[in-house]
């Protein structure tokens, strides 16, 4: 598998000229686990967003040490219909289309590891029941188990685990954990701090600035925590045109 | 009871062919109408159907009563506002029911104004009620061309249409063809519509592709299922329909799709999935 790196240089990242995330330099290494920390409206998900290519950069880029990666993408509001007529099967197998695209079948191979992506989320039961039929931890297992067959490089979780048990969290934690030996990049929005002090060695803490960024003890020291909440929220509609160059 | 069902279409040409064109229908329609009816898109059938008008207008104009015109005609104004409002909604903020709105009142508008200044009531009832006792060689190769492409074209695209349809998010995320998709989906919904209208009018075109699909919500779980049972329907409801209109003496469309409305209503009660009845029948229920 090819490690994915990425560098975010002097990203600038908004809506209508106005910045949610400001002039963030940082880069991501190979293999590791980040958290992305911050409150409301810090431009986490937006930051997202942009690795996943869904949004253009106002300025600055994020680059990739090589090719762009695979890349899997659970966003924070998956947006999906839940009353179209589909099996749990079916859905989590679109997982696969990187493999078998717009007409490949399911070869015997695709089909236990949809049996063993579904058996690792602990929705082994469930492949013929309607997805309108899930509870909403149910849902986010499947898209897990679908997020398991894309089998990416690098890997995009916007707070996977709102409203979700502590059975299921747990379960689903146990799952990142274990891309990290596989040598995948895991970057994940999250609010529970404790969650974040136990599994993910390294954290970006931002507020529409970067606040801090590094090993997670460091970075989510008092003091920094203070200034991440300092941060105003509203945009202000009489902000002259930011002149910083590049860092 | 032979000669109730049977000896029309033994016995009248016409019968037959409008028989022929009706199932034609049914199979290319009926697909399109189930995937629009589960993108909650049943009434952009309705509103494709009020754009194809100023085509079919200019085509009649140009050509008279000629299949090729109208058809190239209603095509070309189909396609014109399928494209524009999907390109106005992503490049804009408006969404696309709103752009789809805007641009087929402007060509049902114009539609409207070129029948009522150069032609007469009796075309203006041809193009909005069609002739389904009257189609000829042409008419039905055309309609079971159409079927055959939409048939072969939904096969190729079934994957990513239905994954445009229940998480479009993540079919772009995952660079998936999903504008391709969506614009694809619309041109057979157009297709289909210009096929219909030659049959049964613009507006009874429509019928012909929703109500099966509604009817078929009540009976199959699945897309397969669904597809399979709107189909049925369909073609029930052309034969049904034509008897009845030749019994009956009425007008061919409206009894087609009156039958079809009788399907629907009557899915409505007794359908097992989620019907009106069963739901009131007190069921047991399992353990776990």
């Amino acid at each position: 598998m090819t490690r994915a790196a990425l560098q975010f240089q002097d990203l600038t990242l908004g809506y209508d000229r106005h910045p949610a995330v400001h002039h963030l330099c940082a880069s991501i290494a190979a293999g590791s686990m980040t958290a992305i920390v911050g409150p409301n409206g810090a431009g986490k998900s937006t930051l997202l967003k942009a690795v996943a290519g869904a949004l253009a950069p106002l300025a600055g880029a994020v680059l990739f040490e090589a090719a762009r990666p695979r890349v899997a993408w659970l966003p924070q509001a998956a947006d999906v219909d839940r009353s179209f007529p589909l099996s749990v099967g079916a859905f989590a197998a679109m997982g696969l289309w990187s493999r078998i695209g717009m007409f490949g079948g399911l070869g015997r191979g695709d089909r236990a590891r949809l049996t063993a992506a579904l058996e690792a989320v602990g929705m082994a039961g469930f492949a013929d029941r309607p997805i309108g039929a899930l509870s909403g931890g149910q849902m986010q297992r499947t898209l897990f188990a679908r997020l398991l067959l894309q089998d990416a490089e690098l890997i995009l979780l916007d707070e996977p685990f709102v409203a979700i048990d502590a059975r299921t969290t747990a379960d689903l934690m146990a799952l990142v954990a274990r891309w990290r030996g596989e040598g995948r990049t895991v970057i994940a929005v999250l609010h529970d701090l404790e969650m974040v002090r136990a599994h993910f060695p390294q954290t970006l803490l931002l507020a529409r600035e970067l606040i801090a960024h590094g090993p997670t003890a460091e970075a989510l020291s008092a003091a920094n925590l203070l200034r991440a909440r300092a941060m105003v929220e509203a945009p202000d509609p009489f902000a002259p045109v930011c002149e910083r160059g590049p860092a | 009871m032979w000669d109730l069902l049977v000896a029309p279409f033994v016995e009248f040409g016409f019968m037959r062919r409008a028989l022929v064109g009706c199932l034609a229908i049914s199979l290319g329609a009926t697909p399109v109408g189930v995937f629009l009816m589960l993108r909650r898109m049943s009434l952009t059938g309705d509103a494709m159907a009020h754009a194809i008008l100023p085509g079919a207008a200019l085509g009649y104009l140009a050509a008279g009563l000629s299949l090729t015109a109208m058809t190239i005609g209603g095509l070309a104004a189909g396609l014109a506002v399928a494209l524009l409002s999907g390109v106005a909604s992503r490049a804009t903020a408006l969404r696309e029911d709103a752009t789809l709105a805007a641009f087929y009142l402007i060509s049902l508008a114009l539609g409207v104004l070129i029948v009522s200044m150069r032609g007469g009531a009796v075309d203006l009832m041809h193009v909005l009620f069609g002739t389904v006792l009257a189609l000829d060689d042409a008419a039905l190769t055309l309609l079971c061309a159409i079927a055959t492409i939409t048939l072969f074209a939904l096969a190729a695209f079934f994957r990513p249409l239905v994954l445009e349809c229940v998480d479009p998010g993540f079919l772009r995320s995952v660079g998936g063809p999903s504008a391709a998709v969506h614009f694809l989906f619309l041109a057979l919904a157009v297709l289909n519509l210009v096929g219909g209208f030659h049959a049964l009018g613009t507006l009874m075109a429509v019928g012909i592709m929703i109500l099966p699909a509604v009817a078929a919500r009540f009976w199959a779980q699945g897309v397969g299922g669904l597809i399979a049972v709107a189909a049925v329907i369909a073609a029930g409801s052309g034969a049904a329909g034509l008897l009845l209109s030749f019994h009956l003496g009425s007008p061919s469309g409206p009894s087609i799709i009156l039958v079809a409305g009788g399907a629907v209503v009557l899915s409505l009660f007794c359908g097992p999935v989620g019907g009106v009845l069963p739901r009131l029948a007190r069921r047991t229920h399992l353990e776990a």
